[in-house]
């Protein structure tokens, strides 16, 4: 599968691409939407067709919350995970068990792509629950026969005994959480000497930053990229040429388009990734624009694998990544509109602190809301980072500024200014 | 008795924790001509209340409030206190036995007395104790 090339690819590509223009034909929004493109599944015959469906974006899937794209029915639903969502709802992504299945062979093949066997031990730093990437990866390494330690985060002291005492030999987790455990491990005294392999993921990093973090840590880092939507992460990763992520072909379709126009580009032209899942059953995608900036790599990789995308760094939206969480301005702005005393005019500064990601929000006062009491002001404040912590799973800090003196904009808001810039 | 005499209007005004803040009030008091007789910060997690007795409350209001400050009049009384050993303690001596909490409070050493300004839970009761008690409240009208 992964070296699949030419007509062989590309039929195989077709055929799934038909199966999955007629899944999505169960979805009532598919099927309007199939309606009005006059497209029927027995239209698609070669991977160019896919050009004549539309694209699907986020705020679609959220118009379907819950489980408006659910293809099949729930019993036949095993699992579910969300990422966030544009606004207060988050996007639901279902999987039946042949999705679970597909998914772990994906992250399977990652992993023995770049040398992992059973023989290897693997902490999962990563956030279990909701966040696919802590069961994903767990399933996926599994799969390979590697033991498994389900370290999750927080407890950095507990993650480096517990590399150390249980001799890890890979681990994954965000690059900017695999910093701070190197910076840990520094100060306990330990090179980490069983670590050979890191796999980051979940936000974006610097070639800089894996310079470091394989100095530090010790090991050869690669990137991983995907997303809920794609069941997870594992949709494309770095082999271990280490220059562009393998996507795979044989479970995605992918398109890089002009995000303005929509005109799809070719290989060298930067632009957006957008992917058709071919295997999804419980919820097939059709075109999903998924935000992120990136090009497909002209040259063929020496390992002989399939295409491959640049690594990400860049939005064509105003998605932020903070720790791993994805967070979308808007999300902030629905949820000061639920506290009256602050006002809707807001300003987020991300800083990266000690290799940590850290937001800042300031907010406007409401005028009609200050009684001239201190408590007041504190209470608010506490009000809105409990909120934000609830709506966004972040602890973030909030500012609170005087009415009127966060800048104004006539056009398009500017509302983050991210001053992590690129290096470490 | 008419309590409301005793009642002084403070103005609190919201700020920022910045430099230049502190500047603009006063600078503001200063250019309408109005005297600040006593005041205070009192500061959070960033940002800060700045609370002032002056010589014209409804004026300094209405200026701050046009420059785009956020100004709150709150109830405060002023207590003139013997400057000596022992004066503080006779005041919260009173409210104390009286059940009375004070929220904040600031002073300032005055020419013929020490006063205490006091923001007080219950602004009646706290007048009519210490009246009873033989202490001496500022009125409103000493501040004008």
């Amino acid at each position: 599968m992964e070296v699949l090339k030419g007509d062989a690819l590309h039929s195989l590509q077709a055929k799934r691409l038909r199966w999955t223009v007629e899944q999505a034909g169960k979805v009532p929004f598919y099927r309007k939407m199939l309606q009005e493109a006059g497209v029927r599944p027995e239209d698609i015959r070669t991977v160019d067709d896919v050009q004549k469906l539309p694209f699907t974006r986020k705020t679609d899937l959220q118009g379907g919350y819950p489980f408006g794209f659910f293809a099949v029915p729930m019993k036949e639903v095993v699992r579910i995970h969300t990422t966030s969502g544009t606004t207060g709802k988050p996007t639901v992504v279902g999987y039946t068990r042949q999705d679970l299945d597909n998914w772990s062979e994906l992250i399977a093949r990652n992993l023995t792509m770049i040398g992992l066997t059973d023989e290897d031990v693997f902490q999962n730093a990563v956030n279990y629950g909701l966040f696919t990437g802590g069961l994903g990866f767990h399933y996926g390494a599994e799969k390979v026969g590697m033991t498994v330690i389900p370290s999750a985060t927080g407890n950095t002291r507990r993650q480096i005994e517990m590399i150390d005492d249980f001799g890890v030999t890979a681990i994954h987790c965000t690059p900017s959480y695999a910093m701070h455990i190197a910076e840990v491990a520094e100060k306990e005294g330990t090179t980490l000497p069983t670590l050979a392999t890191g796999i980051f993921g979940a936000e974006p990093w610097s070639d800089n930053m894996r310079r470091v973090l394989e100095g530090k840590l010790g090991v050869t880092a690669y990137d991983s990229y995907g997303m809920s939507e794609m069941y997870g992460p594992g949709a494309a990763f770095e082999c271990p040429e280490r220059n562009g992520l393998h996507i795979w072909h044989d479970m995605y379709l992918s398109e890089i388009i002009d995000p303005k126009t929509g005109e799809v580009l070719e290989p060298g032209e930067r632009g957006e990734l957008v992917v058709t899942p071919l295997v999804k059953e419980a919820m097939p995608l059709l075109r999903y624009r998924t935000g992120d900036i990136t090009m497909f790599l002209e040259e063929e990789c020496p390992c002989g694998r399939g295409m491959k995308i640049a690594r990400l760094h860049g939005r064509s939206d105003d998605m932020l990544v903070i720790r791993g969480i994805n967070v979308f301005p808007s999300q902030i702005e629905h949820v000061l509109r639920s506290v009256p005393e602050v006002g809707d005019e807001f300003l987020v500064y991300v800083d990266r602190v000690n290799h940590l990601d850290e937001m800042t929000i300031e907010v406007e006062m409401n005028r009609s809301a200050f009684r001239g009491e201190l408590e007041d002001l504190t209470r608010t404040q506490n009000r809105v980072v409990a909120a934000l912590k609830e709506a966004l799973n972040l602890r973030t800090r909030v500012q609170l500024v005087e009415p009127e003196s966060l800048p104004r904009y006539e056009g398009k808001a500017k509302r983050v200014i991210d001053r992590r810039g690129d290096d470490i | 008795m008419d309590v409301t005499k005793y009642t002084i209007k403070q103005i609190s005004v919201f700020s920022e924790n910045k430099p230049g803040r502190l500047a603009a009030i006063a600078g503001a008091l200063e250019d309408e001509g109005i005297n600040i007789l006593a005041f205070s910060i009192a500061e959070a997690n960033g940002f800060g209340v700045v609370r002032a007795l002056v010589d014209r409350p409804d004026a300094a209001y209405k200026k701050l409030n046009a420059m785009g400050f956020m100004v709150s009049f709150t109830d405060v009384i002023a207590v003139k206190m013997r400057d000596v050993p022992g004066g503080l303690f006779e005041m919260a001596r009173i409210l104390s036995e009286a059940e009375i909490n004070i929220e904040y409070s600031y002073a300032y050493s005055g020419r013929e007395a020490a006063v205490l300004i006091l923001r007080v839970d219950r602004v009646d009761a706290a007048v009519e104790k210490i009246l009873a008690r033989g202490g001496t409240l500022l009125s409103a009208d000493e501040f004008s």
